[in-house]
This record gives structure tokens, C-alpha cells and sequence, in this order.
């Protein structure tokens, strides 16, 4: 049980700064996750946390307790891998038992953690086994069971789903999530599977190119996005966006040449300003009764079964959307739908920096 | 492709067998003429089915000794080339071992200078080097022992060369993943990697000691004590006998005896030397 805090966490390698300060304090027994498109850096912060990275600048503490030039067996995690990087050669039992051993933990209590955790994680009946002869799932249940069995003080998971058919991945989803919850033990979870972020975690950091974007519930991160960047990450299929500017009423934009539409609140400071207006597609609704309801034109119709997915235009091919329709839409290929959306569910973007605009 | 024409599995096969027997036949002549005695060797045309006195030349090779190399029998000439080849299969794999762990899975200055530096000993085989070697080796007093015999050979950047080879596939998390629990770097080395390059280290072992073995001109130049005579270059000692005609059944004999420790070696590890050679998935 630890709260790990990052106080402006700086790496670089040569030249190139990868991670440009991060600052953030984990509660004990949360569920982190971090997540963000390949390359953002993310495995980056979770490996300088496991200390297989070092730290440029900046401190990093778990429990209190500096951790900046420790060895990552003394600074009481335990990570799980993508690969699972379980030892090929060891028995399922042995790669459980390895670290314990080394610690110098006495055999018998070796024996009873490691049957414990794998009585836990259903692994039981394959002690004996190598981890060649095991499917993919049993894999990564023996690389957590072998997090589990040194009753570390963090977990870190580095897109521990990410080798697993899409079935199998909910199912561990799950399964990480529970185990979460019962261990009580703070975890850090990297993935770049937006669904992953969502579900697991108590708390988000959307990173991006090195920079956090934004801190926060999945619920607070998919209503108030603070950027562009996280407003399209989040949520599949991802917002629509549209380039437009604010007219000079402050208050509406315009969809098309002929289609406009009014915004919930006012932006004065911003009016005349080249904005992004960013609309979920699941805020789309049907609404023929409205006088001001845009004219979509449906050009691909995809049927999901729980959901309907159309892509199309408004106003003969400009501003492209993605609407999404509840249950199974009739609507079809060529044809053209009155659709509304709550003025209250449209985001609006600095076409500039991508910064959120906020009502004065 | 699999293919069904009777002529063709004839052809091939009798093309096969020819193969065999032309490989076959000189080990054949020299079973056949290590199983006659002394007067039957002499005599035109040389036999081509086995005689009646093989064990009486065993035990006479293996005891008494042949020709000009008559104080020392095959017994302990086999015994010195054994430990020869021993010391530098082992030697050589428990050096180049070290010396790719370290150019692997250390970061140290000049690193790939070093790299590059033992790679370029390739160039430098024992035939080159021989008479700066054979200095260095009897300033510190090496001559006529086992240490003579086998570390100016153990050096090797082949074998380092595999070794790096094979560190390189090993995934890097497996050295993460020991590094959270607790492997300091020999550690690692003793319980990952060695155990995980098992079938290499035994094909190497196959290939290094019959390298060994095979090893005649360097103890031809620094043995002159005849109890360290070693098997090959025995057998050519015994030719020169003088005055008397070279007892043939008997070198044929002990040429028997040289051939079945590598035929032995390679026959034992041939499952794990295939697999080291041909073996990927880490």
C-alpha cells in the first residue's frame, strides 16, 4: 500500500526531451491509468517509475520514499509486461517463485504464496507446466500471478492486454480490474486502448507527445475535454470536429454556407475567432419535428446490432460526421435525415492551440 | 514437393548409397587393417575382409605403444588430447560466455571498440601468430603441459561473435522482468541466460572439441616430451620408426581409437546440436 508522487518528472535521452515534466500524486490503492497514442511517452513515465528508466530531473516517491536511484527490485513493485516476459526455461511455478527466492524468502513460505496466487488467478493446474505449452491468457495470468506473489507495494501494468484476441481482452479487463479492487493495491496501467483507460481506471492522464493534456475521471475526461486532442481520443468512434469560425454574435457557428447553429452559451472574448466544434456521435439525434435540425445526408450506413453507425455530409459534402443512432437505425444509404444535437453537448475548440473555450 | 516416380527415388538413392560407401571405405580399410597382424600388412594386395587379431592389437596399442612413439601408449596420448580439447572446448565457451555478457548487457566506454577489437582476431588464426605465440607461450614457461597446449587457443571470436548473436534475441523485458525481481547482473547471467542458450553452448561444445582435437601443428611445435603427446600428431610420430617397416596394423588401430571421442561427442549431443544451430524461438 503506497501513494506514488511524481513532482515534475523531466526525461531525456541526449538531445531529445521525451517526457516534459509531469506532476502527479497517486492515492494509495488507486487505479491509474495512463494512455495516449504510440509514442506519447507513456511506457516512458511507467518504466522511470519501475526504475528501468532513470530520471532526468524531477523526483519520483512511492510510500513516501524517494526513489530516484534505487534498483527496481528494492522499490517494492511489481510489472507486468506486454510479452508477459515470463522465463522460458522455468516451470510456471519456478518464474512465480523467482523473485521470492532471491529475496531469500524461506521455501515453505515460497510455496504456500505462489499456490495461493495461483489458486487465485486459476492457474493451479499448470504449476508444473512451461510457459511454452500455455495459451496466451494463461500466459499473462502467470506474468500477474508472478506480480501478485511478492505483495508489492504498486502494480504497473505496460499494456498487459495488448497480445490478446479481442474476447479474451475483456474478459482479463475484468479480471485485472477485480483483483484490483480486492488487493487494494495502487496501480499504474499503460495502454493506448482508449476502452482499457475508461473502464479500468479511477483516474486518467491523457498524454500526449510528452505533455499531460489532462488529468481525471474517465467521466470528467469525456464531458469536459480540455483539449482537442483529448476530446478526439476519447470516446469511439471518435468526436466529429468541425472547422468553422465564431460569428460575430458570439454565439453561433456555422455548420455549412447554409447551415448555422447556435451554441449554449456566449464567447465574446472569442467571437470572430477560428474555432473547432467538436460533437460525440452519439449526441446526434433523430429529430424530425425541429426547425433547427441539420440536414444529413447518410453516404454509409454500418450496422453494429446495439447501435447504428452513419457517415455522411451536410450540405452537399461539406463538414463530414460520423452519427451514431441508438438500436437499428432504418435509415438508408442516400438518404438524407434531420438530425439535432443539445447545444449543452457541443464542445468548442481554439482552432489555434486546441484549448478548450470556456463560457465567460 | 512431394513427388511419386520410382526411377527417380532409384536414381537418388543408389547416388546416396554410392556417397556413403565412398565416404565409408577408408574407415572401412582402416577397421580391416587394424584387425590383421604385423606380416599380414606387408603383403600385396592389402586385405579387404577383417582379420582374427583385433583385441590382441587393442590391448597391444593401448598398453605398449607404436614405432618411434613406443614409451608412450595410445592410452595416454587418447588421455592428453582428451584433456587438450576438454580444456579448450570448455575454455573457449567459458570465455566467450563473459565476453559477450559483457559487450551485450554492459555499457562501458569504448564498447564496440572492444567488439570490433575481438572480432578482428579472426584474422589472426594460431597458423599466423605462431612464432610470437610459441615466445610468449615459453617465456612463461608452458611448454610440455596442458596449459601450453590449450590456452593460446581458447581465444575465440567466433564463438563470442554466437554468443552475442544469441543474447541479441533474447528479449530485453526478460532482463527487466529479472531486474524487478531482485538478479543482480551474474545472477541474471547464471539463471537466464546460460540455462536459455543451453543448445548453443552444446553445439558450440560439439564444434570446439573436435577443433580441439583435431589440433596438430601447435602441439607438434610445443611438445618435445613424449608424455604429452597428443593422439593426432602421435599417430604421424609412429610412421617415422626407424629401421624397421611402420607397424600398420597397429597405427591403423590407433587411428580407430583417435576417431571415436569426436564420433562419440557428436553422436551423444546430436539432438541439442541441431537444435542449437537451427533452434529461433527464445
Amino acid at each position: 500500500m503506497a501513494e506514488i508522487l511524481l513532482a515534475d518528472v523531466y526525461k531525456s535521452y541526449g538531445k531529445t526531451e521525451v517526457i516534459h515534466g509531469v506532476d502527479w500524486h497517486i492515492e494509495d490503492s488507486e487505479f491509474v491509468v495512463i494512455v495516449g497514442p504510440s509514442g506519447c511517452g507513456k511506457s516512458t513515465l511507467l518504466r522511470m517509475i519501475a526504475g528501468l528508466e532513470t530520471i532526468t530531473n524531477g523526483e519520483i516517491s512511492i510510500g513516501g520514499r524517494v526513489v530516484n536511484d534505487l534498483e527496481p527490485a528494492q522499490r517494492d513493485i511489481a510489472m507486468v509486461f506486454q510479452n508477459y516476459a515470463l522465463y522460458p526455461h522455468m516451470s510456471v511455478y519456478n518464474n512465480m517463485a523467482y523473485g521470492l527466492k532471491i529475496k531469500g524468502v524461506p521455501k515453505a513460505e515460497i510455496d504456500q504464496r505462489v499456490r495461493e496466487a495461483a489458486d487465485r488467478l486459476e492457474i493451479g493446474e499448470y504449476l508444473g507446466r512451461s510457459p511454452r505449452q500455455l495459451s496466451g491468457g494463461q500466459r499473462q495470468r502467470v506474468a500477474m500471478g508472478r506480480a501478485i506473489v511478492r505483495k508489492p507495494s504498486v502494480f504497473l501494468f505496460d499494456e498487459p492486454l495488448s497480445n490478446l484476441d479481442a474476447k479474451l481482452r475483456v474478459q482479463m479487463r475484468l479480471e485485472i480490474k477485480k483483483l484490483q479492487e480486492r488487493l487494494g493495491i495502487t496501480s499504474v496501467y499503460v495502454t493506448h486502448d482508449q476502452v482499457e483507460a475508461m473502464t479500468l481506471g479511477h483516474r486518467l492522464m491523457i498524454l500526449n507527445d510528452g505533455y499531460v493534456e489532462q488529468l481525471g475521471t474517465p467521466i470528467e475526461i469525456y464531458e469536459n475535454p480540455l483539449t482537442k486532442f483529448v476530446a478526439g481520443f476519447i470516446g469511439s468512434p471518435s468526436m466529429n470536429f468541425i472547422e468553422t469560425r465564431l460569428e460575430e454574435d458570439a454565439t453561433t457557428v456555422k455548420f455549412s454556407h447554409k447551415t448555422s447553429f447556435r451554441l449554449a452559451g456566449s464567447y465574446p472574448q472569442f467571437k470572430g475567432r477560428n474555432v473547432s466544434i467538436g460533437i460525440r456521435p452519439e449526441h446526434f439525434f433523430f429529430a424530425p419535428d425541429n426547425p433547427e435540425a441539420i440536414p444529413f445526408r447518410a453516404e454509409v450506413v454500418e450496422h453494429l446490432g446495439a447501435d447504428t453507425l452513419l457517415h455522411g455530409t451536410v450540405d452537399e459534402g461539406e463538414s463530414e460526421l460520423i452519427v451514431r443512432f441508438n438500436g437499428i437505425s432504418t435509415v438508408t444509404q442516400g438518404e438524407t435525415v434531420p438530425v439535432y444535437i443539445d447545444p449543452a453537448n457541443i464542445h468548442i475548440f481554439d482552432a489555434q492551440n486546441g484549448k478548450r473555450l470556456e463560457v465567460e | 514437393m512431394i513427388e511419386n516416380r520410382p526411377f527417380v527415388t532409384f536414381v537418388s538413392h543408389v547416388v546416396l548409397i554410392l556417397g556413403i560407401v565412398i565416404i565409408a571405405f577408408p574407415i572401412w580399410v582402416t577397421f580391416v587393417a587394424a584387425s590383421h597382424d604385423a606380416v599380414r600388412m606387408t603383403q600385396v594386395p592389402l586385405p579387404l575382409l577383417p582379420g582374427g587379431h583385433f583385441f590382441e592389437n587393442l590391448v597391444s596399442a593401448l598398453t605398449k605403444g607404436v614405432g618411434n612413439a613406443r614409451e608412450q601408449s595410445v592410452g595416454l596420448m587418447l588421455m592428453n588430447s582428451l584433456i587438450m580439447a576438454l580444456m579448450i572446448a570448455v575454455g573457449k565457451i567459458a570465455i566467450s560466455l563473459l565476453s559477450a555478457f559483457a559487450i551485450v548487457y554492459f555499457r562501458f566506454p569504448f564498447r564496440m571498440m572492444f567488439f570490433w577489437m575481438i572480432f578482428i582476431t579472426l584474422m589472426l588464426p594460431v597458423e599466423v601468430r605462431i612464432i610470437p605465440t610459441f615466445q610468449v607461450v615459453a617465456n612463461l614457461g608452458m611448454l610440455n603441459n596442458y596449459w601450453g597446449l590449450s590456452i593460446p587457443l581458447i581465444a575465440s571470436a567466433t564463438a563470442t561473435f554466437m554468443f552475442r548473436q544469441v543474447f541479441l534475441t533474447i528479449p530485453d523485458e526478460l532482463l527487466e522482468a529479472a531486474r524487478i525481481d531482485g538478479a543482480g547482473p551474474m545472477r541474471f547471467f547464471k539463471d537466464i541466460l546460460l540455462p536459455m542458450s543451453r543448445t548453443n553452448i552444446a553445439a558450440l561444445f560439439v564444434i570446439l572439441f573436435i577443433y580441439g582435437w583435431n589440433q596438430y601443428l601447435w602441439p607438434l611445435l610445443i611438445t618435445t616430451d613424449k608424455s604429452m603427446y597428443t593422439i593426432v600428431m602421435g599417430i604421424k610420430s609412429m610412421l617415422e620408426a626407424a629401421e624397421e617397416s611402420p607397424e600398420w596394423h597397429l597405427i591403423m588401430m590407433s587411428s580407430l581409437l583417435a576417431l571415436l571421442p569426436p564420433v562419440m561427442v557428436v553422436v551423444f549431443m546430436q539432438s541439442l546440436f541441431v537444435k542449437g544451430l537451427t533452434e529461433t524461438e527464445k
